[in-house]
Order: structure tokens, then C-alpha cells, then sequence
């Protein structure tokens, strides 16, 4: 389990890494099938692009990285969807998903969510006894980022290869088209950004050093050793 | 060393050695089903090859969306590309009468073919969408002779496994196998939107391969080398593309 997340981590770092790069090189958004210089956009991201051809009203042209780029984000991907899977069946398995995800029926009530959301936005911090569990807010956060954000980005994703789409047609279509495809893919890349950094300021809130060593080595004592 | 670590230890040695037998089993399995492509070396060759056997394996008959003539791009988009050399200028000054695609390797009858030639063969249309690795697409009708065709009047040889594609500059030069040079939509394409091709889309001849990214689809064809090694083309990676960092298989 901890391994999984050491490698889902590692791999995100480099899709993300290498998606901006290839991002680069056209840094224009189009909706339904086709979309390009020549086309209006239905936003650009106002940076210096890697090609001459693009646009950006800057009087430079970044250095091409899109070789490199795409191998990594392929392989990448592929390691992200096997570690995924992995994790999927271990976490069905092993009693994960239903002890330590899905919430009790008891806390999805207003008031244990209120009281929750209260909590966080007073930012306070949690007691020993939460270390071991997930609270409901947390529950649902990873639910939704296991089960809705990486699906979909591994969809729209897959949506965008010319090869892939040809066997299966209708996961390009449902989307609204290729350029719909690759806009979804931009948006949640960005909301995981989102949750990576909430994540991170939430585990440094919770203690960097107790919560980053229990993510290492699955001890979750406080800076006592344990036996 | 306590018993649970020794044991862990022999487990986990256990399980690296299965592994790798697993793992060289199945690369001879791959290469044996023309899995492999052929820049599976170096550091991102296992996600090359996963990409590539994985669509093999799911896509080797299956054909590119088309699209209704009322999707067509109202402006095809003619992307960068080096400047036009000599020869090209010599044979467009002459109206491309005396452009040639030769074609040679694995096949019983090796020949030339003009344009005229090429354009008597029966003609095949398709409306589908060139799509750059950079992520702009736009879709278009192409006119041509399927490479198929080509390969038939050729006499390509049953063993060969790889049709190598060559610009009239010679630097810019692909390869495909043969699930994609015998593809139906695998086209040798002269005409686009009704009209003859424009030279900023390839013309006057340009490879069509629409199941991968417009890279593959090379301007400007002038030979066809028919082979079952690309062990001795450039640096032996497939296609001009792995030499200069990019995927040999653009499917993706």
C-alpha cells in the first residue's frame, strides 16, 4: 500500500513534469473535434510556446521537448495504470476500501460533515487518536480522486490516441470530440494539481515529520520509537 | 539475520527471478508476434512496447473515425516545415510531370511510378482528422491509392514485414508495419478537399495514415523500400523520428 503511493507519487511528478511540456508546444484550448492555429480557441494559456507556428505574442520560441516528453508521459501513464490497478484490487481485497474509505453511514449525516468542515476551516489540528483513520472529509476527497479524477484522466487521455479511438469509437465521441478530450484532460490534471497541494499543506498542518514517517514506514507513534 | 527477514529475503529473490524470466519470456513471445517496435531499447522502451503490442493486439483491423463532409476544416492548416529543396523546385517548376515514386526491397516486380500512374489506380476517399503529437487537429478529404494497392502491383514478398517511406529530402524518411501498410486507409494521397494536394499539405504526394499522429504522414514520397529488418535503415531505430527523440510508433 505505502509502496503504491511512493510510485503513483513519483509518477504523477513526471506526467505532470512532461504534460506541461508537451502543453508547451500548443498552449491553446479547443472544444468538439478539431481545433488549431487557424481556429478560435476557447482559451489560451498565456505563456511562450515551442513553436514557431503558435501565436503567443511573445517574440521568442522555447526549445523543443517534446520527444523526451511524450516517452516519459507514456510510460508514466502506464506505470500510474498498473500501480492503479494494483492498488484496486489489494484495497477491494484486503478490506482498504471499505474499512479505511467509504464512509460510515452514521457520518453522512449534516452534522458530522458541518462539524467537519468547521474543523478544517478553523484549521485545527487533529487529535492523536484521528492518526490511524481517515476522517469523513477525507473519506470522500480520496473516493473522489481515486474513483471520478483519475479514471477520467486516464479516459480523456486514451480519448486523444488516434489508435486507441479507432477500436473504440464512442470514447472520444461521448467526450463531444478529440479537442473536448484533451480540455477535460487539462482540467483534471489541474484539479489533482489541486488536491496534490491541499494534500501536502494538510499533511504539514497534521505534522510533517510524524505523518511523512508513518507514510514511510507505516508507524504512526508521535516522536516516541515504538516497540 | 532473523528467520522472518531471511525468509522475506529468499521470497523476494524468489519472486525478482520469476520476474525476470517472466519478463524475458514475454519479450520473446512479443518479438515473436511483431510486438516489439523498433525503438524498444533504452530507457523508455517498455512503455514503447506496452503502447505498441497493446494497440497491435487491440487495434490491427480497426479503421479511423471518418467524418461527414460538413465537419471538414474550413482551412486546412499547413504546418512548419524545412524549407523546399532544389530538386522539389525543379520538378514543381515542371508541373510534377516528372515525379517518380520508385519502389524497391522485398518485392518481385521493383518499379517507378508517375503520378499519372498512381492516379490511374483506383481512387479512394476518406474524410478524417490529421491530428499533430503538439495537440492541433483538423480534419480533411483525401484522394489517393490505397499503399496496399502499390504493393500488390509490386509484388511485395509474404515475409516482409515493414514498408519504409522516403521524402524527397532525404532526411525526412518513416517506416510502418505492415498491419498499417496493408491498412485499408493507408493511403498514398494526391488530392485533398477536391481538389490536387497543396505542397504546404505534402503534395504532390504525401503518405496518409490517419490511425497516427501527422508526423507519420510524410510529404513529398518519392520511394518505398519494402523490408523484413530495419536493422540497416539510418541507426537502426525504425524511422528518422526515434533519432531525433521522438516515438517511432505514433498511434498515441
Amino acid at each position: 500500500m505505502r509502496v503504491t503511493h511512493g510510485v503513483t507519487t513519483l509518477c504523477f511528478i513526471a506526467l505532470l513534469v512532461s504534460g506541461i511540456e508537451i502543453l508547451i508546444s500548443h498552449p491553446r484550448f479547443y472544444w468538439g473535434e478539431t481545433g488549431n492555429v487557424l481556429t478560435t480557441p476557447l482559451f489560451k494559456i498565456p505563456i511562450p510556446s515551442s513553436r514557431a507556428l503558435v501565436p503567443t505574442g511573445y517574440g521568442y520560441v522555447l526549445p523543443d521537448q517534446n520527444g523526451w516528453s511524450r516517452y516519459l508521459h507514456f510510460q508514466a501513464a502506464w506505470a500510474l495504470v498498473l500501480t492503479g490497478l494494483l492498488y484496486a484490487i489489494f484495497s477491494l481485497v484486503s478490506g482498504h476500501l471499505r474499512k479505511n474509505l467509504l464512509p460510515g453511514k452514521a457520518e453522512l449525516s449534516w452534522r458530522v460533515l458541518s462539524t467537519e468542515i468547521a474543523n478544517h476551516l478553523r484549521f485545527k489540528r487533529p487529535s492523536e487518536s484521528e492518526a490511524w483513520s481517515y476522517n469523513v472529509l477525507q473519506r470522500l476527497t480520496y473516493l473522489f480522486v481515486i474513483f471520478v479524477l483519475f479514471p477520467l484522466v486516464i479516459w480523456t487521455g486514451l480519448a486523444m490516441s488516434l489508435g486507441f479511438v479507432s477500436a473504440f469509437p464512442a470514447s472520444v465521441t461521448l467526450l463531444g470530440g478529440q479537442q473536448s478530450a484533451r480540455t477535460i484532460h487539462f482540467f483534471v490534471s489541474v484539479a489533482l494539481v489541486l488536491f496534490l497541494l491541499v494534500h501536502v499543506v494538510m499533511v504539514c498542518l497534521a505534522g510533517f515529520r510524524t505523518r511523512t514517517r508513518a507514510m514511510i514506514t507505516g508507524k504512526a507513534g508521535t516522536d516516541k520509537e515504538g516497540p | 539475520m532473523s528467520d522472518l527477514s531471511r525468509r522475506k529475503l529468499i521470497t523476494a529473490g524468489v519472486a525478482a527471478t520469476a520476474g525476470v524470466l517472466g519478463l524475458s519470456a514475454a519479450g520473446h513471445i512479443a518479438e515473436r508476434y511483431g510486438l516489439v517496435p523498433p525503438d524498444h531499447g533504452g530507457i523508455w522502451g517498455i512503455g514503447e512496447t506496452l503502447t505498441y503490442a497493446s494497440q497491435r493486439l487491440l487495434t490491427r483491423h480497426s479503421l479511423a473515425r471518418e467524418f461527414s463532409r460538413s465537419q471538414i476544416s474550413k482551412r486546412p492548416v499547413s504546418n512548419e516545415m524545412p524549407p523546399l529543396n532544389d530538386a522539389y523546385k525543379r520538378l514543381q517548376a515542371e508541373g510534377f510531370a516528372e515525379w517518380r515514386l520508385s519502389v524497391d526491397g522485398l518485392v518481385a516486380r521493383p518499379g517507378t511510378f508517375s503520378l499519372a500512374q498512381l492516379k490511374s489506380y483506383p481512387s479512394r476517399s476518406q474524410i478524417t482528422q490529421l491530428a499533430c503529437e503538439e495537440g492541433w487537429s483538423y480534419i480533411a478529404e483525401w484522394y489517393g491509392v490505397p499503399l496496399s494497392h502499390v504493393l500488390d502491383v509490386v509484388g511485395a514478398q509474404p515475409h516482409a514485414r515493414y514498408v519504409v517511406y522516403y521524402s524527397i529530402d532525404p532526411e525526412w524518411w518513416e517506416s510502418i508495419d505492415m498491419a498499417d501498410a496493408l491498412h485499408p486507409q493507408t493511403f498514398l494521397a494526391y488530392g485533398m478537399n477536391g481538389d490536387e494536394l497543396p505542397t504546404g499539405n505534402g503534395g504532390p504526394l504525401r503518405l496518409r495514415l490517419p490511425r497516427q499522429l501527422g508526423y507519420k504522414s510524410v510529404k513529398f514520397i518519392t520511394r518505398l523500400t519494402v523490408t523484413d529488418n530495419l536493422k540497416a535503415f539510418g541507426k537502426g531505430l525504425g524511422s528518422a523520428s526515434p533519432e531525433g527523440g521522438y516515438a517511432w510508433y505514433a498511434g498515441i
